[in-house]
């Protein structure tokens, strides 16, 4: 082992600040990273034990003990769980014998859960091993238990590939693309090169004047207008850099998975003009952890783009050099917020920082670095193709170009959809067969659960802002219970703890929902909550806590019948249940308890 | 060269540097604001948001935010307050402080702040998190049903090559504060003692020693929480 560590350290230049490839190496070499690896990381990275493990410690992905031969991480966000997850994990949990959370006896099958993995238009998914499998039933989880059992190896265990790019031999994925409409901006057809040879003819001001005038804002939610950003960065000195946020972790969202499987030319040949704007050397792709399986793809389309001299040094003779790798993530949603995602690919834990300094500024090793979504850079692209004049006639007149957006959940055709800002919510539902709906959450778990009497509104920055996730939920779920407690729980599992407020109110918050499902909760319990939101929105750091009190704020506010039903007009209701306490002791016994019996009677 | 600025906080006219933290420059203007992670010339930290205050309108920490000229900041208003407060109250029902036994009762700023707040029973619902001591190392107990994350271990512990005695381990609810085994077996009296006083609560405590000022005449017990900052300017 020791042999093996050592040289993976000295691949990574015993550089501390690759960490998380370092980590990520060692755990695929031995199935985790023990304690005596963490010892000898320490050593040779001159650090201290607890500086790794802080980070080791932080990821979803990462583990200090063996996971199993075969690790299935199962989807457990709202869509997968509507979509049928239960009765996957029975099977699952049947074939195997053992529970989730747990690995079998000798070993080899390990079952876990996992939050979103961008497969929302085609759950129940799992990851096993890194390789995805989508649309799974009780059949399919047999065959794939039967499979491990005799060890076949996972990826031999994927028998029909995806459609596009899915079924490219370095991808060799099930994953569906479910392209449902494609826009004119970044699904439209695309030839490699016609943007940056033009960027490259120009120079960086004039870049950055295009990127401004077409109003481009921020895809990934936040809505910042990216020309001012670049124009900001290009105005700090020294050495720059750009970063593209590929760790699209929004419950529901997956439409940057379906850019990175058919428009990666496109994505880094707008990393290539952003870097030439903003003058950057270096570009950086942090890849979410669950998109593993695309990571070969996309070195190889960054080696081609090496070859054709799209990249590297001298870029199509212009005298510009730059070049992008790729920086996997290990599993955190707090790492989409670009300051904790910088942390991140410094090897860190990653916490959000404070601002000031803004990364602009202040980024990746404290030089000042862009991050942009996914889709904005490749809007970026198409927009110094066609110019921004053209772009903007695109859209509304506060939010130019197109969006795409990820729709899932109770509707006939979920999938990717490039549309025009400004289509109101029933247009969509009519676009993607959505009947009998109950409520369509906008922009995931930290955006707004959206009523009825809501639907003419407009998905645009200015009314319906959105980083792309739009799920939608039917008549028949029960908003409170199987939507609003998961995305609790999802976020007192993701906060990264370090701000009080955070940490502490998205567990209080769990808590409350958990009493009002189970019928515990008084009417003063639902004011409570609403006021805690609030203290939680004013007092975080970063963006997770500012809007992860949303679930619960948005349904009380849009769905106050659905709180009446549960709660209880009283001033005081205790927490204890008598009776349900005592059922299995007596049950157990085999007798009735005569205290609960009489008091019983006394009631009635 | 530093540059002199003016700004207001809840209406009085007040001095500083540019650039200064606002909290750093509230104290200098005889200016509490309630702090519990910050600690003069330190990185700031930011994590326990008691100094949230309202800057030209906007909540921001004044730990981390610099002062410019100008500015109107918002302290002690009810409604910072009453943030301060349940800030004080969710630390009390997240972690396990039971004041009356713990070596640092008086010298707690928790506990103190607790005071100053008037706290009776927190709003909140105690987690009763169950949180493991580490007692292992030569010099230190971690006494983690205390700790409040405030990272001032973190940042201002390090040994002779500037590695990290203390860090956090894990996220969200499973954050936990952490020693190095090796590293503290190598901690002199001096730093388990600073590590000791710097530690806002009763977390880091040093062996072998204890209860060497008798509770009542300590630091808090004698004076509120930044009394002395409010004393110095009048």
């Amino acid at each position: 082992m020791k042999e093996k560590i050592i040289s993976i350290v000295e691949a990574h230049g015993s550089d501390a600040s690759r960490l998380m490839d370092i980590l990520l190496d060692v755990q695929t070499e031995f199935g985790c990273v023990s304690t005596d690896a963490v010892s000898l990381m320490a050593t040779m990275l001159r650090i201290s034990e607890v500086d790794i493990v802080q980070t080791l410690s932080f990821y979803h992905f990462f583990n200090t003990n063996a996971v199993g031969k075969y690790a299935v991480y199962m989807n457990n966000s709202v869509v997968s769980c509507m979509m049928g997850m239960k009765d996957v994990v029975d099977e699952f949990e049947k074939q195997t014998g053992v529970k989730f959370g747990n690995t079998t006896a000798d070993g080899k099958i390990g079952l876990y859960y996992t939050a979103c993995i961008g497969m929302n238009d085609q759950e129940p998914a799992a990851l096993i091993n890194g390789v995805v499998f989508n649309e799974l039933n009780r059949q399919k989880v047999r065959d794939i238990v039967a499979g491990m059992k005799v060890g076949i190896p996972v990826q031999d265990m994927v028998a029909h590939y995806g459609d596009g790019n899915n079924a490219n031999p370095l991808m060799k994925s099930m994953v569906h693309n479910n392209i449902r409409k494609a826009g004119a901006v970044v699904l439209a057809d695309y030839t490699l090169g016609i943007g940056i040879a033009k960027a490259l003819t120009s120079d960086a001001k004039s870049v950055i004047n295009e990127m401004k005038e077409s109003n481009l804002r921020g895809r990934g939610g936040a809505g910042f207008p990216t020309g001012m950003k670049w124009d900001f960065c290009s105005r700090e000195t020294g050495v720059h850099y750009i970063i593209c946020n590929a760790d699209e972790g929004e419950p529901g969202t997956f439409k940057d998975r379906v850019l990175l499987t058919e428009r990666a030319y496109m994505l880094f040949e707008g990393m290539t003009i952003g870097g030439f704007a903003i003058g950057a050397e270096e570009g950086i792709l942090y890849l979410r952890h669950e998109y593993t399986y695309m990571k070969a793809y996309l070195e190889n389309v960054l080696k081609d783009m090496r070859i054709k001299n799209f990249l590297g040094n001298n870029i199509l003779g212009r005298g510009y050099n730059f070049d992008i790798r790729i920086q996997m993530g290990a599993g955190a949603y707090v790492c989409g917020e670009e300051s904790a995602l910088i942390e991140s690919a410094e090897g860190k834990r990653g916490e959000p920082r404070n601002r000031p300094p803004f990364p602009v500024q202040k980024g990746y090793k404290g030089k000042p670095t862009v991050v942009n979504n996914v889709e904005t850079f490749c809007s970026a692209t198409r927009i110094i193709e066609k110019g921004a004049a053209w772009y903007n006639t695109l859209g509304t007149s506060e939010s130019a170009g197109t969006k795409l957006l990820s729709i899932s959940g109770d509707c006939k055709f979920p999938g990717v959809y490039e549309i025009e800002w400004g289509m109101s919510i029933n247009a969509m539902l009519e676009m993607v067969g959505g009947e009998n709906v109950q409520a369509v959450q906008v922009a995931g778990p930290s955006g707004i659960c959206l009523p009825p009497n809501q639907f003419h509104r407009k998905i645009a920055l200015e009314d319906l802002p959105t980083g792309g996730s739009m799920i939608v939920i039917g008549q028949q779920r029960d908003i409170l219970k199987d939507v609003v407690m998961n995305f609790m729980e999802f976020f007192a599992d993701e906060s990264c703890g370090s701000c009080v407020t955070c940490r502490s109110f998205n567990m209080i918050l769990r808590n409350a929902i958990e009493k009002v499902v189970s019928g515990h909760a008084i009417k003063k319990d639902v004011e409570n909550m609403q006021a805690w939101s609030e203290i939680l929105r004013k007092t975080t750091r970063c963006g997770l806590g500012q809007t992860s009190s949303n679930p619960i704020s948005t349904t009380i506010k849009n769905f106050p019948e659905l709180y009446d039903a549960r709660v209880k007009d009283v001033d005081y209701q205790s927490d204890f249940d008598m009776q349900k306490s005592v059922e299995a002791s007596c049950e157990a016994v085999g007798r009735s308890s005569l205290i609960h019996e009489l008091a019983k009677v006394n009631i009635n | 060269m530093s540059e002199t600025i003016k700004f207001t906080i809840d209406g009085k006219e007040c001095q500083g540097t540019k650039g200064q933290l606002l909290v750093d420059a509230a104290a200098d203007n005889g200016v509490y604001i309630p702090i519990l992670c910050h600690m003069r010339d330190l990185i700031p930290a930011g994590s326990c948001r008691m100094c949230t205050v309202k800057v030209n309108g906007r909540n921001m920490a004044a730990c981390t935010t610099p002062a410019e000229e100008g500015m109107a900041i918002e302290n002690n208003t009810p409604e910072f307050l009453d943030i301060r407060k349940a800030i004080v109250e969710m630390l009390f029902v997240e972690g396990n402080h039971f004041c009356p036994a713990c070596e640092k009762s008086g010298n707690c700023d928790l506990q103190a702040l607790g005071y100053k707040y008037q706290m009776m029973v927190p709003r909140f619902p105690y987690a009763f998190e169950r949180r493991e001591i580490d007692a292992t190392t030569p010099k230190i107990f971690l006494e983690r049903n205390r700790c409040i994350f405030c990272k001032r271990c973190v940042r201002v512990i390090k040994d002779e090559e500037g590695r990290s005695i203390f860090a956090f381990k894990g996220r969200g609810t499973t954050l936990e504060i952490n020693i190095d085994r090796k590293l503290a077996a190598t901690m002199t009296d001096e730093m388990a003692q600073k590590a000791m006083d710097i530690c806002p609560v009763g977390c880091i405590l040093k062996k072998e020693i204890g209860f060497v000022t008798p509770i009542g005449q300590r630091k808090y017990d004698t004076m509120p929480i930044g009394s002395d900052i409010e004393n110095n300017h009048q």
